[in-house]
């Protein structure tokens, strides 16, 4: 069971309730397909994403950017129990799309970057704490289910 | 993951950009570490205040930008260019080689915070293998 400070609470709904889902999940995904290209190998199907332009201008990956930011809101919505909410999201990731669980790392440190960029210099390392520390629990919930 | 050549100019376009608030990130970037990952305050008990823009931190926070600088200027061949640095992280400092990783990371989320315009996703990855090579450099002597 984790244990969320009031300050951890407060911070991960503020941090939430400012972003633009449509404009964040597509720029964390995006960078991600770019700063980590090997993650590219589980986009196959998604068309072009031969370069960075090609892959900022790709619709598929703006669409699953969103929904994978609104696949976060779960957990958001439900911060006592993060494992249990994800639980068949975990065998999904682990039985259907066979994704490295590292991955889910990697993604969340450009999630990190991104909402470092909207937020600035309110974006202090308390909040970045708070914040990667809630991308621990979903990385790891989301790693649970594979054997 | 070795840099390519428009690797290296982007690094060297972007640290044009921002080494006149060098001093600023390296403060930040410490001071943030130190917050986001309280296990690297074991390496600093010898400090009066860890607190972000204590004055400890932000005189550290030049010296790790100093070496930053010293990367980019021997960026075709890190590991000569780093070799006196790393023998003292390795041998003085003994810095466990896995927070090079965190401050890196400190260090790239600082760039989005003050530069969101020229931190692109293509400018992320010249920089993120750039601090991935100062690492391995730094980590040369360990063993």
């Amino acid at each position: 069971m984790v244990e969320w400070t009031d300050f951890e609470r407060a911070t991960i709904a503020d941090i939430f309730s400012k972003m633009s889902y449509e404009t964040v999940g597509p720029a964390a995904l995006t960078r991600c397909l770019i700063v980590y290209p090997w993650t590219q190998r589980y986009f196959g199907n998604f068309g072009n994403l031969y370069n960075a332009a090609a892959i900022m201008g790709n619709p598929n990956v703006a669409k699953h950017g969103t929904t994978i930011l609104h696949g976060l809101d779960r957990a958001v919505k439900n911060m006592d129990d993060i494992k249990g909410t994800y639980a068949e999201l975990s065998a999904l990731h682990s039985e259907k799309l066979h994704v490295d669980p590292d991955n889910f790392k990697l993604l969340a440190d450009c999630l990190t970057v991104v909402v470092a960029a909207q937020f600035g210099k309110a974006f202090t390392g308390e909040v970045q704490a708070a914040f990667q520390k809630f991308l621990a629990v979903v990385v790891s919930s989301l790693g649970r289910q594979y054997h | 993951m070795s840099l390519t050549e428009k690797d290296k100019a982007t690094v060297k376009a972007l640290w044009g950009k921002i080494s006149k608030s060098s001093d600023a990130i390296g403060a930040d970037a410490l001071g943030r570490m130190l917050v986001v990952y309280p296990q690297t305050k074991t390496y600093f008990t010898h400090w009066s205040d860890l607190s972000p823009n204590s004055a400890p931190v932000k005189n550290h926070g030049k010296n790790v930008m100093s070496g930053v600088a010293l990367a980019v200027s021997k960026i075709d061949d890190l590991t000569a260019g780093l070799l006196d640095l790393s023998e003292q992280h390795a041998f003085t400092l003994r810095v466990d080689p896995a927070n090079f990783k965190i401050l890196s990371h400190c260090i790239l989320v600082v760039l989005a915070i003050m530069f969101p315009k020229e931190f692109t996703p293509e400018v992320h990855v010249a920089m993120d293998k750039f601090f991935c090579g100062v690492s391995l450099a730094l980590s040369e002597k360990y063993r």
